[in-house]
């Protein structure tokens, strides 16, 4: 293999873009320094070599099969959730994961000292933990029938939410708004779809929905004991940033 | 009234119960019906004095025949009384847990007129919730001492846990404060669950769709500091009940004086938050570290130090034991070692696999030192700096945090001559003398049986 200082594989965004660049790397024997999506590339830096790779779907389909085949299982899983992590530079540490992998096995997943390793798998822990915060803290607003969030996650939780929600609310109809990547779910009970979506404009709420939103408050303030008072230890397990988003701190 | 306003009195009458986790089952969500649960539990969102808000955790009602001392609800109390109607409660329920507010309903009811009639009462609710309106989601209830077994059985048909509150750790506690409960009325209920519970799994075997008996398992919550028990005895006492009981969880509720009683803390003092919070950290080696109770405190020592935590306490006492070998100790050797908790623990033992491990490796893998380096060795070093000797050890082991809650803390700057029991060991005396001395205060008269559990 090759290893080439300054090249830069630039690919669509997708996973399966992600997983063509680790087989063309494999097929042009060379090992690329960094792998961006267009959107992040934006001009060349000077004495940068940059190729496009164009997405292949049997291509992907042979490298997300051979991670089974030669790593684990388990690994298939984990490569799906560190493509959603907010890591900066996410692909070449998955890439990276994934030659460490075909050289070590299984027992690749348990080399948490390893620096790749082991940041693929804080960023992925971290994913996991803001979606499990948010299966708590997302909190719907309902305008005629109709269940509507707004968040603004960090990671991209949103696929992992769905299958929350999905499951909870099989026969509702929802949507769930990620402001960050500008995407959507929406559940119907005859499917789900993940989407984009730039903008999301809603209508006044209605009495109803009115009275709720005052018993909620009224229930989230009474629960607490005063002679217990502690903000600090409510912010560490509820950070600011949720708040916004959520019906009991609206004013 | 209006709902409003219900919300608010039979919120506030249910606030000082501590239990609000919606753990235990797993529950996939299905067609036609609306909810699903989660095994680890979901927190919806947290109050101000920092308790996580899972469940919409209110009464039935805040009426009661009853007249126990330490209870905002006891009858001869001045204070407004009011009731859900069942569809009431089950309407709010249902459209708190649409707008993902909550992850199901915790009701618990002070006595109306008779323990079965206000159990009835409860059913009816929460048939309303799980068959018009199909609620799949987690629902915990209190079991009114006193009901009729068929009640607790018809419940524990609906609902995923149900737990009775214990409260006092004593018999004689329980005479004091709560002269109409016998702890007859308290345990029954318990026993008929876990029987409940057992013929159920026995009847899973055979009917693969047998309806679940409580599948969350029960829980109980003991209370504080109203009374002079010891930490020996709410410490045995949970282990009897974790262990004849099978009890999920006991939780411990530090007083709160709401009542001007002689027999009871003046109102002016604070709840005993730190005592509370060391009980836990006992709760968990319990549960989770394999740890028994006679191992943290015993009829000699009957309370927990307060101003290190109950691990390192133990530690101290057991220095012979350590250090330990990180690249060889088994999981149950690591736990034992301050600052090693579950995760940490698992990790150890997972990379290890792959490579040796270094102090640097430690770190890496999110093992926190602080504590753990006086008590490992990697391949048969000690850490960079570290020296093993009492006062360092020392030192190391108590946090900031275990300093700042410490009563005598308080403003000025903490010497370690102010830290109980430690000033006496600092004096020059050898390492294994730095063990736990004798506390003043409570004397414990050990009791055999408490509460009809063999400790």
């Amino acid at each position: 293999m090759q290893n080439n200082t300054n090249l830069v594989y630039i690919y669509d965004g997708t996973l399966e873009g992600f997983l063509c660049c680790v087989y063309e790397s494999y097929v042009r024997h060379e090992i690329p320094v960094h792998i961006r999506t267009e959107h992040d590339a934006g001009q060349p830096l000077l004495l940068e070599e940059t190729e496009w790779i164009r997405t292949d779907m049997e291509h992907a389909g042979k490298i997300y099969e051979s991670i089974d085949r030669k790593i684990a299982l388990e690994a298939q899983d984990f490569i799906r959730e560190a493509f959603l992590t907010c890591l900066p530079d996410k692909e070449i540490f998955m890439y990276r994961f994934i030659r460490m992998g075909y050289q070590y096995g299984r027992s690749v997943m348990d080399r948490l000292t390893d620096d790749t390793v082991g940041t693929l798998i804080k960023a992925v822990r971290n994913l996991q933990r803001e979606s499990h915060n948010f299966m708590g803290f997302v909190r719907f607003t309902i305008y005629d029938g109709v269940m509507v969030s707004c968040i603004s996650p960090k990671n991209r939780v949103l696929p992992l939410l769905s299958d929350h929600f999905t499951n909870r609310y099989p026969d509702e109809t929802f949507l769930i708004y990620d402001r960050t990547h500008q995407m959507a779910v929406v559940h119907k009970p005859e499917g789900t779809l993940l989407t984009a979506m730039h903008h999301l404009s809603l209508p006044p709420i209605d009495d109803a929905e009115k009275a709720y939103h005052t018993l909620w408050k009224c229930f989230q303030k009474t629960i607490a004991i005063e002679e217990r008072h502690n903000p600090k230890c409510q912010m560490n397990h509820m950070p600011k940033r949720f708040w916004a988003d959520m019906t009991e701190f609206e004013s | 009234m209006d709902v409003l306003e219900k919300l608010a009195i039979l919120t506030d009458a249910a606030k000082y119960d501590v239990a609000c986790t919606s753990s235990g089952v797993d529950r996939s969500g299905q067609p036609g019906k609306t909810g699903s649960a989660v095994a680890s539990g979901i927190c919806h969102s947290f109050a101000a004095d920092g308790r996580c808000i899972s469940l919409l955790k209110v009464l039935m009602t805040n009426q009661c025949v009853y007249d126990c001392k330490y209870c905002v609800n006891r009858t001869s109390r001045d204070t407004q009384r009011t009731a859900f109607a069942p569809r009431e409660l089950a309407d709010l329920t249902i459209n708190f847990y649409r707008r993902n507010y909550i992850e199901g309903l915790f009701l618990s009811s002070g006595v109306l007129k008779s323990p079965d009639y206000t159990m009835e009462r409860m059913i009816e609710a929460i048939e309303i919730l799980r068959t018009e309106y199909s609620f799949n989601g987690y629902i915990h209830v209190k079991a009114i001492p006193g009901a009729d077994n068929s009640l607790i059985q018809r419940m524990g048909l609906l609902v995923d846990r149900m737990s009775v509150n214990i409260e006092l750790p004593s018999e004689d506690s329980l005479g004091q404060l709560a002269p109409q409960k016998t702890p007859e009325a308290i345990l029954r209920p318990m026993g008929l669950i876990r029987a409940g519970i057992e013929e159920n799994k026995s009847d899973l075997v055979v009917y693969r769709h047998a309806p679940k008996f409580v599948p969350a398992g029960q829980s109980t919550q003991l209370i504080i500091g109203a009374t002079p028990d010891s930490d020996h005895r709410i410490l045995t006492l949970s282990e009897g009940l974790y262990k004849k009981y099978n009890l999920k969880r006991v939780f411990f509720s530090a007083y709160t004086p709401i009542v001007d009683d002689p027999m009871l803390p003046s109102l002016f003092s604070a709840p005993p938050l730190l005592r509370e919070h060391r009980l836990y950290q006992a709760d968990w080696l319990l549960r989770f570290y394999g740890f028994t109770a006679n191992e943290i405190v015993d009829a000699k020592n009957p309370n927990m130090n307060l101003a290190i935590d109950p691990k390192c306490n133990w530690a101290l006492r057991h220095l012979d034991q350590f250090p330990i070998e990180v690249s060889r100790a088994s999981y149950e050797r690591l736990l034992r070692v301050p600052g090693i908790g579950v995760l940490s623990a698992r990790k150890i033992v997972q990379a290890r696999r792959a490579c040796s491990l270094t102090f640097e490796g430690l770190r890496k893998l999110g093992v926190v030192l602080k504590r753990a380096r006086f008590f490992v060795t990697c391949q048969g070093k000690v850490d960079e700096g570290v020296v093993i000797r009492p006062d360092t050890v020392l030192r190391g082991l108590l946090s900031k945090n275990d300093l700042r809650m410490l009563p005598a803390a308080s403003g000025d700057q903490m010497t370690f001559l102010d830290v109980p029991d430690m000033a006496r060991s600092l004096g020059g005396m050898p390492v294994n003398a730095f063990g736990y001395l004798p506390e003043k205060g409570t004397r414990e008269n050990a009791k055999q049986y408490e509460f009809g559990i063999h400790i």
